[in-house]
């Protein structure tokens, strides 16, 4: 089972006071929650702020379930760099004798899981993930490329924590961008400040840092640290609770990480396509809101309600 | 121990060019290898000399070269 890191105390204070306020609901399993209806209205909110951002590039919208075919995972090296992160999907395919021997373990509530048999599914790690063969399915791109809205999906990550802004399971909203380098490389920078300018606006006090991804092992610390030295990854930071502030938004810049694994290329004398995306935490920029200007959106100052929509 | 070297990549860094036309100071990265090959070439390295290397060692710039690899292979304790 993955290991529980226990939130620090700052960050166990501000998930009771959440709780209390019924903002979130307690399942039990440490980093899933129900949303109350008070923490809804606010990601919805910043949604939808975020999707109006956007629509100025006009982007092409797609959406996707949050359950990612297996064999994705296996293509883009998922389990490579993040096999402790994964979550993989099993199912029931007995007769009704192993049915009833599972049923009877289950309600010792013993192990169960020589019942399982891997499905072609897991959960979705990453909501920008299905847009890479999506768009390479099409064939090749125009000149300039596409930016596509991904939408908000559900994404899962196995990292059972006390610290209300890491969720085992939360809303990624991803912009994705597919397109020359340079295209994808200017786009990228425009974007970081176009997030930090929108983050601003709603009254919260973000920065952005160099970063790297929680890559695996000793050939992930090779990996994280070759990110870095390339400023492949940046993050927009957020103080919430705890020591440090916390990553809100994420930009990676794939380079032909996934137009080379699908054949994503440009229609043109140079067919090298790259990709990018931004994805904001909504459950962190949410928790960030109600953490600065208070648990009671009603109470907001006027400025920020004005700005979200409230 | 620069010829096992070259095998490693060979096989393991997909360059856009053939590793024999390139200098033992020659960038890989330029040569096409990506940062996911150069893990591929790492585990590689440490299978073909029986090493480990160090944790300090685990970054972009040691995988850089032929040069660069041999200096960290010796450091672990390869004969040159």
């Amino acid at each position: 089972m993955a290991e529980f890191r226990p939130g620090d105390p700052e960050q166990t204070a501000f998930l009771q006071e959440l709780l209390d306020a019924r903002l979130l609901i307690d399942s039990g399993i440490p980093g899933v929650y129900g949303r109350g209806e008070g923490f809804e209205r606010v990601r919805s909110a910043f949604d939808a702020r975020v999707t109006a951002a956007a629509a100025a590039d006009e982007p092409e919208r797609l959406a996707f379930p949050p359950v990612l075919p297996r064999r994705q995972i296996e293509e883009i090296g998922y389990l490579k760099s993040f096999p402790h992160l994964a979550g993989t999907i099993f199912s029931f395919e007995g007769d009704e004798e192993q049915a009833a021997a599972q049923e009877a373990t289950a309600e010792r509530h013993e192990d169960w899981s020589e019942f399982q048999t891997q499905t072609d599914l897991c959960l979705t790690p990453a909501a920008c993930y299905p847009v890479y063969p999506a768009i390479a399915a099409r064939g090749k791109l125009a000149p300039g490329g596409l930016m596509v809205d991904a939408g908000g999906s559900y994404v899962f990550r196995r990292e059972p924590s006390g610290d209300p802004a890491r969720l085992q399971m939360f809303h990624q909203r991803e912009i994705v961008r597919i397109g020359e380098p340079a295209t994808v490389a200017a786009w990228r920078d425009a974007w970081r400040d176009r997030s930090i300018e929108l983050l601003r606006s709603v009254g919260l006090d973000a920065s952005f840092d160099v970063a790297s991804d929680p890559f695996f092992g000793r050939s992930g610390r090779l990996l994280a640290r070759s990110q870095k030295a390339q400023a492949l990854k940046f993050e927009v930071l957020v103080q919430i609770a705890g020591p440090e502030p916390t990553a809100v938004a994420s930009f990676n810049y794939h380079q032909d990480h996934f137009s080379s694994t699908y054949g994503l290329e440009m229609d043109a004398p140079d067919p090298t396509a790259h990709t990018a995306c931004l994805g904001f935490g909504l459950e962190r920029i949410t928790l960030a809101l109600l953490r600065t200007h208070g648990l009671d959106s009603d109470e907001w100052p006027g400025e920020v309600r004005e700005e979200l929509g409230l | 121990m620069k010829d096992q070297i070259r095998q490693v990549i060979r096989e393991h860094a997909h360059l856009s060019v053939d590793v024999e036309t390139l200098g033992d100071d020659a960038d890989l990265y330029q040569a096409g290898m990506t940062s996911h090959a150069s893990v591929n070439v790492m585990i590689a390295l440490e299978d073909t000399f029986d090493v480990e290397f160090l944790d300090s060692m685990l970054k972009r710039s040691v995988f850089e070269s032929i040069d660069s690899i041999a200096g960290a292979l010796q450091e672990v304790g390869v004969p040159a």
